[in-house]
């Protein structure tokens, strides 16, 4: 079958490192998926516009610098203004506990934090997956 | 959503939904090319390869701004490889272009070999036919450059510009076979290295020998696309070739050879596809294989066989 799962592995605000990010996608990447990386210091624009142009079934955006409560649901807003409104849409990264039913609130299906595993993480889209 | 209605209307969704559709073979796929078709023919396509590593993403960056500086509006197909093991993909190029994202002029798409040759470049031609009829000016396809799939993809492009590093040492010798052949310009990027002017020389002295010299011979240009120097004059060069294969009838005969090509590959998918769906599916190559292998029959007349039901 020749349909991939592809999904957007998005650094949004000034982290100073990726290395969890990329451990994620090549976790994903060992799953089958297509995993388009974009790099460090994205704006919600430019990851709203990748996920357009990458028709992307997946946005999974990842922090660590605590400014998840304003970037997660503008990412999610962004992205559902441009049309994919099926995509499903995780975050991760250092994010607390407390933070999260908020977080989910605004849109976002899932949050995995410090100890989650990558198997989850790949279990949770291939069960959720639009 | 009418996908092809929407995309010649402009929509960016409706091309990135129309390329799905061709890269995960869905059925309205050949009815959204059918309905693309007589919008497409207008955008000069720019192929990119390379060995890895050669700053082919950086250089297409660069590349595309200066295009957009010029006032064209710009396709890129970023062609990554898919593993054989686990069928992903890490599809790494958008990276390198992250100035271009918020560019409405530019769209960029991130594709996956998948694991099949032939099938990949059909794909990539009718992504490209997709950002044709969508109404870009230039359209550069990016691959990796390390066997017989890049020499396929090119055929998706009417010029082709092959990127090399000086410091690949005797590494070149290998390459060198097949990307003389389909180079119309070849960038020495990362010039600011070592072995720039030795590896210019020694392009050269292997053009020298080519036999096979058309009426171009395929300029050398050294960049060094991290800093956008050199970009400019490549530039010319590859507007050059351009009007060259314009004025001399050869971009027609290319784009007659790529309609052939096109439908033979297509024809030959389709008659796959039957056999798929006909023979293997229902079981009924199992049964001539038994009758095979009892010698109740020879594969040739089995074959004869099927052909003739086939062609009733």
């Amino acid at each position: 079958m020749e349909k991939r799962i592809r999904v957007l592995v998005a650094k949004p605000g000034l982290d100073g490192h990726d290395r969890g990010a990329k451990v994620v996608a090549r976790a994903l990447r060992d799953a089958g998926f297509e995993v388009i990386y974009t790099g460090l210091r994205q704006t919600p624009e430019q990851i709203a516009e990748a996920a357009l142009q990458e028709d992307v079934n997946v946005v999974a955006m990842s922090i660590l610098s605590g400014a998840h409560p304003h970037l997660f649901p503008k990412i999610v807003k962004l992205v559902r203004e441009k049309g994919l409104t099926d995509a499903l849409i995780i975050g991760g990264g250092v994010i607390p506990e407390g933070d999260i039913p908020a977080l989910k609130a605004a849109g976002v299906s899932e949050v995995f934090t410090p100890g989650a595993t990558t198997s989850a993480i790949v279990e949770y889209i291939k069960e959720n997956v639009k | 959503m009418d996908i092809a209605q929407e995309l010649l209307n402009g929509s960016r969704l409706a091309l990135s939904r129309a390329i799905t559709a061709i890269e995960n073979e869905y059925d309205e796929a050949t009815d959204i090319m059918k309905k693309l078709y007589p919008h497409t023919g207008n955008a000069f396509v720019l192929g990119i390869t390379g060995p890895p590593g050669a700053g082919k993403s950086t250089l297409t960056d660069k590349l595309a701004k200066e295009y957009r500086k010029r006032g064209k509006t710009v396709g890129i197909v970023a062609i990554d490889p898919t593993s054989p093991f686990s069928g992903g993909a890490i599809l790494g190029d958008r990276i390198r272009m992250n100035g271009l994202t918020l560019d409405e002029g530019v769209f960029i798409r991130s594709m996956g070999t998948r694991g099949s040759l032939g099938g990949l470049s059909q794909k990539t031609a009718d992504a490209v036919k997709a950002m044709d009829a969508f109404g870009k000016d230039i359209i550069f396809v990016e691959t990796v450059g390390v066997g017989q799939s890049e020499v396929d993809i090119v055929k998706a492009a009417d010029t082709t510009m092959v990127v090399l590093i000086p410091g690949m040492g005797d590494d070149i010798q290998a390459i060198k076979a097949g990307i003389l052949e389909i180079g119309d310009v070849f960038t020495i990027n990362k010039a600011d290295h070592d072995g720039a002017n030795k590896l210019e020389v020694e392009l050269n002295m292997m053009l020298d020998l080519d036999g096979n010299m058309k009426d171009w011979r395929p300029p050398i240009k050294q960049v060094v696309a991290s800093k956008g120097e050199g970009i400019e004059a490549l530039v010319e060069t590859i507007d050059k070739h351009y009007t060259h294969i314009k004025e001399n009838g050869q971009l027609t005969q290319k784009r007659t050879e790529r309609i052939k090509n096109e439908m033979l590959d297509i024809l030959h998918s389709s008659i796959g596809s039957y056999i798929a769906k006909n023979i293997v599916d229902t079981g009924r190559l199992d049964e001539f294989v038994k009758q095979v292998e009892n010698r109740e029959i020879d594969p040739y007349s089995v074959v004869h066989g099927i052909m003739k039901s086939m062609l009733k």
